[in-house]
């Protein structure tokens, strides 16, 4: 980065000021470049969240080619013309890859909202709806983390009987208690804080008071969750769909690819289950990227890294 | 004057009468594993999946007469109100009989005492392994920290967090079994072979490829905390005193640091039995594995809501039993927790 490249020969040089540059790294030598980190972070995220964007597009456009059939061209290794190889019914793997990527951040997408806004929802009521309400979602955390996750999903998804709605449904109603217990700490937290009882007793209204002060607060601790949600969503779609009680094996999807491989693998075609899994791990990544990052911005402690 | 002061704080503490820590765990045991009971019941009950054409299967019962149909749906009960079954279900359940399971025709009680065997022998392997590994890669990131060691390591955590466990077991089924032939395809005993009648040799030929596939994925989260936990320890002042009397880093890493890393490394393991019975479900799936999670998806393809529900049931049972099992070893070991604990006295 020119800029940081910039910052930093201008604090080491410090022409004509002695004593400065044997002082000023004893006491807090930052082990990166002085300002460009945080321009850099941002940097990383935008360019992972515009790949994410294009995977989707990309995705959605190729749906139709991606189920293509070409019996003359099945079970292919990777080559020029399939750098993915092809499957069974002669699909292009990389096209098939692509469409699956997209149902996946479609569904994570989708499903890890309405997460968010169930843990916002319970974290609200928890904070301030007093103790009983406390209680009340405390037991309710207990029982949804009571059960591993998986075995909720299953049964979720059964319930539904099973499909689109099943494994959705499922992924939303099962993320939601870790995040809501970070809300409400942080609910808590901006309620005590010494501004609000400024605010109170200069006569601000509730609602100006929950909006300059409140808001601010949580939101960025809502978005950095929401983001830090999506991989998990994403996994668990692809590891339920793969056990067989999520999407339907006509839509394409990871975790229907990586279950018809099953079949294939002591044939030796190792390119129906590798690359599926490599692309849906490159995805997860870039996603956990952009919230990890997020978080180190939004966190008091770390965000001057 | 002094005496009233104390009578008056001391006072609100023995009014208010707290049970012991044990039986309030009890009772928040037994209210999450009613409700756990409830909703599974519910959740099975809701689904439009029909049990009956499930277990005979849509062609027969395409081709089944009217008659036998309708026997098929008393004998399976399918027409009493949910309420009702759920109440002669937990009737019967609390004398020790959990229904029987549809698929495979049996007690469900029965089917679940022989997976569990196995899937405990591979869920408790893979949570010593990831445990012990994932300890030590800790500490040598913490130690090592900014060094190509720590960034190795956290790389292979980031990217292993990232990676679907029943993918790796793709792929490990791909190399190690495929390509190089070291370790069978599947199964918990050889192909044609009673389990009971296999080897230890055998049975543990089979168990190490799931075990390891499984261990691989609950490293991260042991390696990451112990990572920061090194890190703040070797920044406390006990350990800036004792290396000011002039003991090396291995010295104070094994006599101040150990005990203060261990505890919590284990508490947070225990509380990650649930991720690992949820990743043994799909190694399972992936290596054949006859265990619990391979019954539990059996069981929800096929309809089987009787050993749905007893599965689900132990599943709870086993997270609460990491989680209870963390608290003790805390309240054993920390005086800080010990004092709150046994408070009331």
């Amino acid at each position: 980065m020119a800029l940081g490249d910039r910052t930093a020969a201008h604090a080491g040089a410090a022409p004509g000021e002695p004593g400065i540059d044997t002082a000023g790294p004893f006491l807090h030598a930052s082990t990166v470049r002085a300002r460009g980190n945080r321009q850099r972070m941002l940097a990383d995220i935008v360019i992972a969240l515009v790949l994410l964007v294009l995977i989707g597009i990309a995705g959605a456009l190729v749906g139709p080619a991606a189920t293509a059939t070409d019996f003359a061209a099945k079970n292919l290794a990777p080559s020029p013309a399939h750098p993915f190889g092809t499957d069974w019914m002669g699909r292009d793997m990389l096209l098939r890859i692509l469409a699956g990527l997209s149902t996946s951040l479609f569904v994570g997408t989708v499903s890890a909202a309405v997460s968010t806004l169930i843990a916002l929802a319970l974290a609200c009521v928890a904070a301030l709806g007093g103790p009983r309400a406390n209680a009340a979602v405390s037991w309710t955390i207990d029982l949804v983390m009571g059960l591993p996750h998986i075995v909720l999903l299953i049964l979720i998804s059964y319930a539904l009987g099973k499909g689109f709605w099943g494994v959705s449904v499922g992924v939303a109603v099962t993320h939601w208690p870790s995040l809501a217990r970070v809300l409400r700490a942080e609910i808590l937290q901006a309620k005590e804080h010494p501004s609000i009882a400024v605010s109170r007793a200069l006569g601000v209204r509730t609602a100006r008071i929950a909006w300059t002060h409140m808001v601010p607060a949580v939101v960025p601790h809502l978005l950095v969750g929401l983001v830090l949600l999506f991989p998990h969503a994403i996994l668990h779609e692809a590891a339920i769909t793969f056990l067989g009680f999520g999407l339907s094996p006509d839509t394409p999807a990871i975790g229907v690819i990586l279950s018809e491989a099953m079949g294939y693998l002591s044939g030796g075609q190792w390119w129906l289950a590798v690359f599926p899994g490599c692309a849906l791990a490159l995805a997860v990544a870039l996603f956990d990227r952009v919230g990890s990052l997020a978080r180190r911005l939004v966190d008091a402690r770390t965000v001057q890294e | 004057m002094a005496d009233d002061a104390f009578a008056a704080t001391a006072a609100p503490a023995r009014a208010r009468f707290r049970l012991p820590a044990a039986v309030r765990g009890l009772i928040r045991f037994a209210s999450l594993i009613a409700a756990v009971s409830v909703v599974t019941f519910a959740l099975v009950a809701l689904s439009p999946i029909d049990p009956v054409k499930m277990s005979v299967g849509q062609a027969t019962y395409a081709n089944m007469s009217a008659e036998k149909r309708e026997q098929l749906r008393v004998y399976w009960d399918v027409d009493t109100p949910v309420a009702v079954r759920y109440a002669r279900w937990a009737e019967a359940a609390v004398h020790g009989d959990f229904g029987t399971s549809l698929r495979f025709n049996r007690p469900v009680t029965a089917v679940i005492a022989e997976r569990a065997g196995v899937s405990l022998l591979l869920m408790t392997t893979a949570w010593v392994i990831s445990g012990a590994v994932g300890f030590a890669l800790g500490i040598a990131a913490g130690t090592l920290r900014g060094s190509w060691v720590d960034r190795l390591i956290k790389g292979y955590c980031f990217l292993i967090s990232s990676t679907p466990t029943f993918w790796l077991g793709l792929v490990a089924l791909i190399v190690f079994s495929v390509w190089l032939g070291w370790f069978p395809l599947g199964f918990s005993a050889p192909i044609g072979q009673a389990a009971a009648a296999a080897t230890l040799a055998d049975r543990l030929h089979h168990l190490a490829l799931p075990a390891l596939v499984l261990s691989l994925t609950g490293i991260a989260g042991v390696a990451l905390h112990t990572r920061e936990k090194v890190i703040d320890v070797l920044g406390s002042e006990y350990v800036w005193f004792a290396q000011a009397r002039g003991e090396g880093r291995h010295s104070v890493l094994l006599r101040h640091g150990l005990r203060n890393l261990a505890l919590p490394a284990i508490t947070l393991h225990l509380a990650q039995v649930s991720e690992i019975f949820g990743g043994s479900i799909l190694v399972e799936q992936v290596f054949s594995y006859p265990g619990l999670g391979q019954a539990a998806v059996t069981a929800g393809i096929g309809g089987d809501a009787p050993l749905l529900v007893g599965i689900a049931l132990v599943s709870a049972v086993i997270v609460f039993a990491g989680n209870a099992l963390a608290d003790v070893i805390l309240g054993l070991v920390d005086p800080r927790v010990r004092e709150v604990g046994h408070g009331a006295r």
